[in-house]
């Protein structure tokens, strides 16, 4: 048996989401006194590939097949099911991500598994096999035993540590699948990637700056875009603000948004209402500016400023600017 | 048409989430329970799509006898039947059991839910659905048109982008905003609501494959430092010196 880590790669390399569950699943194969394997599907190259073993990758299943450059739920899941197969995976690990959740699922199925998403912490293998989940949108955790004979885990994004053992390296192993026209019916017609302008994705940000409705309109802005510039963040927003269209949709944050848990949140103008926090709560350190001293946002916070964003913001913007980087 | 939505029945977004003295289940006390606010992007686009080309929206809900206020308000929104899975929905699997085992005696030509629900926040029936039916699943969709009788056109999120997918009926979808601005029932709607058919049906029998052993809830945090605002440059100190964030 063996553990097998599903690695998603984007323009070459692979995501840091991937190398978490890479680290995740080389944990959990010492524990099982096995090794971990790695599957990597789309465009990635080999130099990314063979570093995988910087996280306890001993062996990476490479399949190059052109078409599969981009995401296509059959195509994958083919593919993973039979890397499964052949290393006789007991335990399959993957990131929790639009593209890591749809494989789980649809794995789940094939191979029969028990499968937990949204975890954040490894297993306990005394007696039963139980992973921690995040449950009710980051208000509390669950304990979740998988009783089928495969597992199958997607790991929630910015939980665990990229381990790094300097200069080892993997082995790279092609492996080819066959695939019929039927598992690309699905496939996308167009892809049309965000242009950050050279910025940070916010799926994949360390740190995020995000504004609310106290910024008045979008022509403020400039504000939070010029304190993530300096940061080196990506930008969010509140739910009015892009209903409002000041921001478009793929940055509202929270409940009806995306969820995010960076290392640090800093969030200017948002009152911090319940199903905001619910998109946020997971953040390592959150800081709240907010004019108003009773915002309920100051309770979930770890360092406050009560006053001006209008004034309050450009003094960060200097001070972030003399920070040598 | 006929459109299928799935809705879960989940806590209200305001509520204070509590588990019993020993921390093994859920304390229902108390907690006013919704739609799930993403199945409700998916309910209002199928009565948008039924409205435009005609058809019918089912209403399906695997749960227990108390959900069928949450699965009346479904049908005041404009949905014309129900169905309810007469079982507490044990996990992910089961239920994508009970929907597949609903929608292979009824030919739907389009099977949509929410992205996730809110309560156990999985992400996993949809494609679940879509597998056990060997159709395809778009998710997390954010716009959904059809093109014509056949084939329907969906944008589905990507991490960092977006796709733009066409695929044959039938298929499974989940929704996200800004897929459709859900509605609220009006009064002939609760009224109709009433007399529209809600059908009870037994479950398939399958297992579980995950079981719930234990709830507990975050750390508090510590409390927040307050930084004067005069002299807001320091947060960057501390974030880098204290936090080591930076
Ligand atoms: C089912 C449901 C789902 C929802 N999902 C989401 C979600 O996913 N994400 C989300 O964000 N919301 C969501 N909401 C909405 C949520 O309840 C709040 O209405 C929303 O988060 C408020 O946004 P805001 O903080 O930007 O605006 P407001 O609540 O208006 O807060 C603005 C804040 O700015 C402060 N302010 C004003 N001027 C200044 C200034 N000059 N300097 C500093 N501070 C200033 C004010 O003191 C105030 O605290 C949802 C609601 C429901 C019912």
């Amino acid at each position: 048996m063996s553990v097998l880590v599903f690695v998603e790669g984007l323009n070459g390399e692979i995501k840091k989401s991937s190398l978490e569950a890479a680290s995740y699943g080389s944990q959990v194969a010492q524990t099982l006194g096995t090794s971990a394997t790695a599957v990597a599907i789309g465009d990635i190259n080999e130099a990314s590939l063979a570093r995988l073993g910087e996280q306890g990758i001993s062996k990476v299943l490479y399949d190059a097949d052109d078409r599969l450059k981009q995401f296509v739920a059959d195509a994958y899941v083919k593919v993973i099911a039979k890397a499964a197969r052949q290393e006789d995976a007991k335990v399959l690990v993957f990131s929790y991500t639009n593209i890591g959740a749809a494989v789980g699922s649809k794995l789940a199925v094939r191979l029969n598994g028990s499968l937990a998403t949204n975890v954040t912490a490894l297993p306990k293998t005394d007696g039963e096999f139980t992973v921690t989940r995040s449950v009710f949108s980051g208000k509390a955790f669950a304990d979740v035993a998988l009783t089928s004979d495969v597992k199958i885990i997607g790991v929630k994004k910015n939980t665990i540590d990229v381990t790094s053992n300097a200069g080892t390296t993997a082995n790279i192993e092609k492996f080819s699948t066959e695939l019929a026209d039927a598992d690309f019916a699905a496939a996308p017609k167009e892809t049309v990637m965000q242009d950050t302008g050279g910025g940070v994705l916010l799926p994949e940000a360390e740190i995020v700056v995000s504004g609310g409705r106290g910024l008045k309109g979008p022509e403020n802005w400039h504000l939070v875009e010029d304190l993530a510039k300096e940061l080196g963040a990506a930008t969010a927003c509140s739910k009015p603000v892009s209903d409002m269209d000041w921001r478009p949709h793929h940055e509202h944050v929270g409940q009806t948004g995306i969820t995010i848990g960076p290392n640090l949140y800093i969030a200017i103008g948002i009152s911090g209402a319940i199903q905001h926090l619910a998109g946020v709560n997971s953040s390592k350190v959150i800081v709240v500016i907010n004019k108003d001293p009773e915002a309920p946002f100051f309770k979930a916070a770890d360092y406050g400023i009560v006053g001006d964003a209008f004034e309050v913001v450009p003094k960060l913007i200097e001070a972030a600017k003399a920070l040598d980087k | 048409m006929k459109i299928l939505v799935c809705i879960s029945n989940v806590p209200d977004t305001t509520s204070k989430i509590n588990f019993t003295a020993d921390n093994k289940a859920f304390d229902k006390n108390g907690v006013q329970y919704v739609i799930n606010p993403w199945d409700e992007y998916a309910l209002t686009r199928a009565i948008e799509l039924k409205e435009a080309k005609g058809g019918t929206v089912t209403v399906l809900n695997v749960g227990e006898a108390d959900t069928e206020p949450n699965i009346r308000k479904a049908l005041a929104i404009g949905a014309d039947d129900a169905i309810r899975v007469n079982a507490f929905p044990k996990d992910a699997f089961f239920v994508a059991q009970q929907i597949a085992a609903v929608a292979k005696e009824n030919n739907y030509d389009m099977i949509l839910m929410g992205k996730e629900s809110i309560d156990y926040n999985g992400s996993q029936v949809h494609n679940m659905v879509g597998e056990l039916l060997g159709i395809p699943s778009v998710v997390p969709a954010f716009k959904l048109d059809m093109v014509d009788d056949t084939t329907a056109r969906l944008e589905r999120e990507i991490e960092g982008g977006k796709e733009v997918i066409e695929v044959k009926l039938p298929f499974v979808a989940s929704s996200q905003q800004p897929m459709s601005e859900p509605r609220i029932p009006n009064m002939r709607g609760i009224m109709t609501a009433r007399t529209k058919p809600l059908k009870t049906v037994e479950p398939v029998a399958t297992e579980a494959k995950t079981e719930y052993v234990n709830y507990s809830k975050p750390e508090k945090k510590g409390g927040v430092k307050l930084i004067d605002p005069e002299n807001a440059g320091e947060l960057i100190t501390l974030l880098r010196n204290e936090a080591k964030v930076l």
